[in-house]
């Protein structure tokens, strides 16, 4: 046990936590906003933010970009590598709804089919990466860790003096982008007449149908811009880590999934708190221990939270997402 | 608590300090086709569950402009058969015709869109939302645009002279580029909202969440939010139940604006005071067959209605 280090270095490992919170929760939201609206866990969730990291490198190798570029084409580059995750994770949300969630809910089935339904959905899609396109499409597909290039590559910005700490571009990328992402979905949700619709089935699905709410259409934009914020999870995981691999959705998933419970799931702003939180907590734990420590505290920190809060810390519903 | 403070301490009961809106609200009115033309008919709708036969045989028509009453002892089959007209329940037998379009089987936001709205017997308002925001969710049902054209405001149109904005260059933009249709419905249909809690009589707390407003306002709500989606028919699930002889007063004149407006209304009821003086025709309904029709008067001297409401003679025990 090390206490010091942690102490010695709070700032430092407290900034390493946010950073890693932020892709928990942005990743908790795609989780939250389909279990507001449909009561469903949607378990395939995992995966889409794997179609995210996958579309990244795909973008930066058509585009031929790897590290030392100027600055004007890492900022296209990136920019490009963000609307290809945000539209390839989508696209696998909504595929996922459309072909596996859709014919259910047509004929009725009790909500257990849905759950193994998208465990279905999630091993199908690892499977696709990790040995489908291997043969047809060779490498980088397979059972590998792939590299990403660092096309943004981690520069110092600026050292806040007295307590020594050093940011990086890299990480205010990362928090700036993640809480920007999260305003304005909470924005849309509030605000806009489709998130009213959003709002309106999530509280009350049948009725909303009865005053002319399209429930299949709200649906649909909800796997959609789950998917979307798992996307730009997606990019900012690549610039952090420059990896992927056919697999590396299972943790990330189970941790923004243990996010959003932890905040209180079906609730946006829940999601932003309890991503948060868990990643805080991992890192400390890690630091005090040692890596391996990080997913023992991380379900430890929920059952715990769950004992005193069994509805999660903000527990509240997407419809009642208001302030 | 905090509620009855910002009356001003004036509200004991419910609802009762409405006060009836008599202001002119031609804005509202709907476009109705011709009066006196049948509007819906349900043609020999049988609906079963396994064993149970919930509606049998049941056949009527609503004519347009028309207040109809649909009254019958509890579990005649009333509200089922306002289900199987909403699209809840598909009959076993039989089908419902809107504006001579076979409505049966279809899904209840598109039945809706088609004309016909509804409030709920047991209040169903979306219980964290403004009374506004409920309100506006009815009136999205009539906007247009679609997601793209709301995410990218991509279809514009000409805006006319009072809908252009005061500000010197977003007018000079607009009068070029026309203005997103998304954002003229939006405001259009705030507007609407707005009239339609005044001419129910709650535009006072419009921006209070719909939990906290006191019963009578959300039977109100109910209504409001129904009328919003600028329905040709309009359905109230016993709008009166729990309401005082004021208030039933106050709710039988809302009734006969509503019509005013060119709405049909078809009405449950339970209350007979309010059914014989509100509607022009009732149907009643005892377990699950029509065994009534006709003007309240012939109503109220059927000698069946009268055995069904006090019981035969031969079996009160």
């Amino acid at each position: 046990m090390d206490f010091d280090a942690l102490i010695s270095g709070l700032d430092r490992h407290t900034l390493d936590g946010i950073t890693r919170g932020s892709i928990y929760a942005l990743v908790a939201l795609g989780y939250t906003m389909v279990y507001g609206v449909m009561k469903l866990i949607n378990f395939a969730h995992s995966e889409v933010f794997m179609v995210g990291t996958w579309a990244v490198l795909g973008v930066y190798t058509v585009l031929g970009v790897g590290a030392g570029e100027s600055l004007g084409i890492v900022i296209a580059a990136t920019l490009l590598a963000l609307v290809g995750a945000m539209v390839a994770s989508a696209g696998t949300a909504l595929a996922v709804e459309r072909i596996a969630y859709r014919p259910l809910r047509k004929k009725g089935a009790p909500p257990l089919i849905f759950l193994i339904t998208g465990i279905g959905c999630s091993m199908v899609l690892v499977e696709l990466f990790g040995q489908v396109f291997e043969v047809f499409f060779g490498p980088p597909f397979g059972r590998v860790t792939v590299n990403i290039p660092s096309v943004l590559e981690t520069k110092e910005l600026f050292t806040i003096p007295g307590i020594d700490l050093t940011i990086t571009n890299t990480r205010v990328i990362i928090i700036v982008g993640a809480v920007l992402m999260m305003l304005a979905l909470d924005t849309f949700v509030n605000k806009s007449r489709l998130g009213r619709g959003v709002r309106a089935v999530a509280q009350d699905p049948d009725t909303a149908s009865l005053m002319g709410v399209n429930q299949n259409r709200v649906i649909m934009l909800v796997f959609v811009l789950g998917g979307a914020m798992a996307g730009v999870a997606a990019l900012l995981y690549t610039i952090q880590y420059d990896i992927t691999k056919f697999d590396i959705g299972f943790i990330i998933g189970l941790k923004a999934f243990t996010a959003a419970v932890l905040g209180g799931i079906g609730n946006l702003r829940g999601a932003l708190v309890g991503g948060l939180l868990l990643g805080i907590a991992e890192v400390y734990a890690s630091t005090i221990w040692s890596s391996e420590w990080a997913n023992v505290t991380a379900f430890v920190v929920l059952v715990v939270v769950l004992m005193f809060r069994p509805t999660g810390l903000l527990g509240e519903s997407l419809g009642k997402a208001r302030a | 608590m905090s509620d009855q403070t910002m009356q001003g301490g004036t509200a004991s009961v419910p609802g009762a300090q409405v006060a009836p809106d008599t202001s002119d609200h031609d804005a509202l009115s709907i476009h109705a086709g011709p009066q006196g033309e049948t509007l819906l008919e349900i043609d020999h709708v049988t609906l079963r569950f396994g064993g149970v036969v919930a509606l049998n045989d049941v056949d009527f028509s609503i004519k347009r402009g028309e207040i109809l009453g649909l009254i019958g002892p509890n579990g005649a089959g009333k509200t089922t058969c306002f289900n199987v007209m909403t699209g809840v329940y598909t009959p076993t037998s039989g089908e419902v015709r809107f504006n001579g379009k076979v409505i049966s089987g279809t899904k209840p936001h598109k039945i809706n869109q088609l004309g016909i709205a509804r409030t709920f017997q047991n209040i169903r308002l979306f219980p964290e939302m403004s009374a506004l925001e409920n309100v506006l969710v009815g009136c999205d049902a009539r906007h247009k645009t679609s997601v793209l054209g709301v995410l990218f405001r991509a279809y514009r149109v000409r805006p006319t002279e009072d809908q252009l904005p005061d500000n010197g260059f977003k007018r000079a933009f607009a009068k070029v580029f026309g203005m997103s249709r998304h954002v003229l419905e939006e405001r259009g249909g705030r507007i609407r909202a707005m009239e339609l809690l005044k001419f129910v009589g709650i535009a006072d707390r419009a921006h209070e969440l719909s939990r906290n407003l006191p019963y009578g306002y959300q039977r109100r709500l109910e209504i409001a939010r129904a009328l919003a989606t600028e329905p040709e028919l309009l359905c109230l699930d016993e709008p009166a139940a729990g309401f005082n002889p004021a208030e039933k007063e106050d709710l039988m004149d809302l009734i006969r604006r509503i019509r005013d407006l060119g709405h049909t209304v078809l009405v449950i009821e339970h209350d007979m005071k309010l059914v014989l003086g509100v509607t022009d025709r009732i149907i009643v309904l005892e377990f699950g067959q029509k065994i009534a029709e006709g003007t309240p008067d012939e109503v109220a001297r059927n000698p069946k209605v009268i055995a069904a409401y006090l019981g035969e003679p031969d079996d009160a025990a």
